[in-house]
């Protein structure tokens, strides 16, 4: 237990929690953006597991990860066209669409990897740590906080960037006003539709990103790699009370725990038999920190309400 | 300040109307919403559409708004025909409208409401300090003090109204409707309201009122146009109708505006409230110390402009929200200030809530359901639990038939019926237990007048009967019409109660506005405001002072 509590492991402990943190907050950065706009997505885990698959599929093969990159983004995209038609130029019914995006994606991401690949195969690259010149360097804090996978720079560059385009610019001031109001914002010729439909395409890449986050950091793809984590990121939205800095807090509030259960397992803290319900912990956790913080008030008033004029 | 003569390009047209539409049809699947319906609209003028609800102003506005396209018909602007297809491009007609439901967004500021839909150009974000400065010279100008960095949901809803000016000011607006502008104001903000629309005539621009409230509509127009089942009815001017002729155009037929009402001694005190406390939804006080009576045979009125106190006063006094420790409900004498909504039904209470399809009715549910929702229970109802339908038939039919709800059959979606029949059905629904305390809240809001008279009689029918009416409306002259005494609400309180015969609308507004009981007190003196009953009463009862005053005294009193 007393070793537990040293430096390195303490170090080693932030370091992997902001690493899974990772793809939570990518994922959660795009839903904020999409629920502001009024536009739930219950399908992120489903376009993560797509885009993951893609990503490490086009790697695998070119052994490129700028292909990879690439293909994880148009993934994302892609799926970002057939959600908004689904939801804003159909306007069908949030909540259940988002749940059929998730199947498809599950079901289609097994059968393409069974189909085109069969048994995990590790890619020969993967997303490398790349430490930040000088600062990477500082003893302890560096490695815990400056070595890193880009994608990982990007996801909490991300952070403030979403900030500033939700309450600085007129796209981010259209967005929240749809998300509010979307009578109101039709009436001053805001085209609810387009401003909706754009915010679900930067949501859908930012989830692929979440995916490839995952699979080309890990270097492998299985079935149901991301096991539920899309829906974890749309509950950090609420619990970060769709503010990009709540999110972040939340997501590494999810990672680090994930990290910490981890470091207690193989150190044989928590017995390999109930390891399972060590994994429960951090959304345990999570659950419980959302029924305190819980601040509903706060949603989008048009939140998974679809807009006519009719 | 801009006049005719400094603006050519205005005098040149003077002689064309700033907007024609003609031969307005619009269709939509079982309605025509308006059927060959011709409007025109000049410059430096109020041009008031009246009518009922469903008569097709609304549809006629969105039209020209460009919400909807007309099936036929042909709208011109300045003289020349025009099509539009979207709020943007009606905006860029320099069209502007100020929605019955406010068009804001409470989480933005002023400033960002205003700017919603500019285009900033290349610029990533909108300059909002210009627009700021804009918005503080155009308040400046017509008097619409707002501060442009607050957020919308921290203003009154007389400070909201006078945003939505602004917008419309702002993208200069030369053609602005406006939608039921003064039913959320007090009658003092009514009068600010309209010295502000003056000013915006007489710079030349032209104005679309529309309201039922027909005392402002023959104060405030230069012209009235009557719309009715999407036709229009008539033409007239203020000067050649008093408010029963516009009424009478309005329903198509006779029109009692004031019932008369017999005097009734008030018994003993059936509803009683003491220092009554109540958390609101935003964990305010939204009800501060209310200290009530109200007796039998009596129709106690809770005036006041909505958000002070009344909805959740309401709900406390049915069982549907809990008041703070201390507080005392009592009905006929049992304290109900614990109990839930079937305790105070079982002590005698009967309610008639604000919001009818969301506390009222459950749309979906048939008419039968709807009239059986508080009683279904009842063992008469039932055989080894489970339901006698023929019986259930014979109570709702009575019901349907004793209330005169105009429904296609008892098993009709409740949601397809209109406003005024939905309320009849809850009146006869709760009324049909004999109550003791009856709860009524804006019986009559977004009702066909047909039908505000009928719920109006059966008040009064309950009142002779011994009924103890508390009957909470923002409707001034619905309160003045009926009520024996009026409390006016403010800020979780009641700041004033006046009998009937003492109260002015002045009085009233002022107290609705905040002012101290004294301050009100002091416009007992002024003209006492009544309506008269259109219809010769047979009655003995009706030549009180109500009845004495000509209708010319409600287009005087400002």
């Amino acid at each position: 237990m007393r070793d537990l509590f040293t430096l390195s492991v303490l170090v080693s402990t932030v370091a992997a929690g902001i690493r899974l943190a990772t793809p939570y907050l990518l994922a959660a950065l795009g839903e904020t953006i999409g629920q502001r706009s009024g536009v739930l997505n219950l399908g992120v885990d489903g376009v993560m597991l797509l885009s993951a698959f893609g990503s490490y599929y086009v790697v695998l093969r070119t052994e490129n990860l700028w292909y990879g990159f690439l293909a994880g983004a148009v993934i994302g995209l892609l799926m970002g066209v057939v959600y908004g038609v689904i939801t804003v130029v159909f306007e069908a019914e949030q909540g259940i669409s988002g749940i059929g995006i998730f199947l498809f994606g599950l079901g289609f991401s097994d059968l393409l990897f069974e189909e085109l690949v069969g048994t995990p195969t590790p890619l020969k690259v993967r997303l490398e740590e790349v430490a930040i010149p000088g600062l990477g360097s500082i003893p302890y804090v560096g490695d815990a906080i400056f070595q890193h996978n880009p994608l990982t720079y990007l996801a909490f560059a991300l952070v403030p960037i979403v900030t500033l385009v939700l309450f600085k610019t007129t796209f981010g001031m259209n967005v929240r006003a749809v998300g509010e109001n979307p009578q109101a914002a039709d009436s001053l010729g805001v085209s609810v539709a387009g401003v909706r439909f754009i915010a679900i395409l930067i949501g859908n890449t930012m989830a692929g990103l979440a995916g490839m986050a995952l699979s080309l950091g890990l270097g492998i793809f299985q079935p149901n790699l991301t096991q539920g984590l899309g829906f974890i990121a749309v509950a950090l939205v609420y619990f970060g009370a769709w503010r990009s800095r709540g999110v972040m807090v939340g997501a590494l509030l999810y990672g680090i725990v994930a990290s910490l259960v981890l470091q207690l397992k193989t150190r044989g803290i928590i017995p390999l038999e109930a390891s399972d319900l060590g994994a429960m912990a951090p959304a345990v956790l999570t659950i419980v920190a959302l029924v305190v913080l819980a601040r509903r008030i706060e949603a989008p008033a048009a939140l998974a309400r679809p807009f006519s004029r009719h | 300040m801009e006049s005719l003569a400094t603006a050519p390009e205005r005098v040149e047209n003077t002689d064309v109307p700033l907007l024609e539409m003609r031969n307005i049809t619009k269709r939509f699947p079982g309605v025509v919403a308006n059927d060959d319906v011709s409007f025109d609209l000049r410059r430096g003028e109020v041009h008031t559409l009246l009518g009922e609800n469903g008569a097709g102003k609304s549809t006629l506005m969105k039209i020209l708004f460009g919400l909807y396209q007309p099936d036929e018909g042909q709208i011109l602007l300045r003289g020349n025909p025009v099509e539009i297809t979207s709020p943007t491009n009606a905006i860029g007609m320099r069209i502007g409208m100020v929605h019955q439901h406010f068009m804001l967004v409470p989480t933005l500021s002023v400033a960002e409401n205003v700017a919603l839909g500019l285009k900033p150009g290349w610029r990533p974000s909108t300059n909002l300090g210009a627009v700021s400065s804009r918005i503080v010279e155009i308040s400046e100008r017509y008097g619409l003090a707002v501060d442009p960095s607050i957020e919308v949901w921290k203003l009154s809803v007389g400070e909201r109204q006078r945003v939505e000016i602004i917008k419309a000011l702002y993208r200069d607006a030369e053609l602005l409707v406006l939608d039921e502008p003064t039913a959320v104001l007090t009658p003092q903000e009514v009068d600010d309201l309209f010295v502000i629309l003056r000013q915006m005539t007489a710079n030349g621009r032209g104005l679309v009122f529309i309201s039922h409230k027909l005392h402002e509509v023959i104060e405030l127009s230069d012209r009235i146009t009557v719309l009715r089942n999407g036709r229009v009815t008539g033409h007239t001017v203020p000067a050649d109708a008093d408010r029963h002729q516009l009424a009478q155009m309005m329903v198509g037929r006779e029109v009692v505006l004031a019932p008369d009402k017999a005097s009734v001694e008030p018994g003993d005190v059936r509803l009683s409230l003491r220092d009554v406390k109540v958390i609101g939804d935003r964990g305010t006080m939204a009800v501060n110390g209310v200290d009530l009576d109200v007796r039998a045979g009596e129709i106690v009125g809770i005036a006041g402009v909505s958000g002070n106190g009344q909805r959740e006063l309401a709900e406390t006094i049915a069982g549907l929200r809990p008041a703070r420790r201390g507080s005392v409900v009592e009905i006929d004498g049992v304290d109900v200030t614990a109990a839930n909504s079937a305790t105070t039904r079982a002590a005698g209470l009967a309610y008639v809530p604000e919001e009818r399809m969301k506390d009222g009715a459950i749309g979906e549910f048939d008419v039968k359901e709807n009239l059986l929702l508080i009683n279904h229970d009842d063992s008469r109802f039932l055989r080894s639990g489970l339901f006698r339908s023929e019986r259930m038939a014979e109570h709702c039919h009575r019901l349907v038939d004793a209330f005169s709800v105009k429904t296609p059959s008892l098993e009709t979606p409740t949601k397809s019926l209109s406003g005024g029949n939905i309320q009849k059905l809850i009146l006869a629904r709760e009324l049909d237990s004999s109550p003791t305390v009856l709860l009524a809240a804006q019986p009559t809001r977004g009702v066909d007048i047909g039908a505000a008279e009928y719920i109006h009689s059966q008040l009064l029918a309950q009142r002779a009967d011994g009924v103890a009416i508390l009957m909470i409306s923002e409707d001034l002259d619905e309160i003045l019409a009926l009520a024996d005494r009026i409390a006016v609400m403010y800020e979780g309180k009641v700041v004033s109660v006046l009998d009937r015969p003492s109260a002015t609308r002045e009085g009233l507004g002022l107290a609705m506005a905040g002012a101290t009981v004294g301050e009100a007190d002091s416009f007992v003196a002024d003209s006492p405001i009544a309506d008269s009953p259109v219809h010769d009463s047979d009655g003995p009862d009706s030549d009180g002072p109500e009845s004495a005053v000509a209708d010319s005294e409600v287009t005087d009193a400002s």
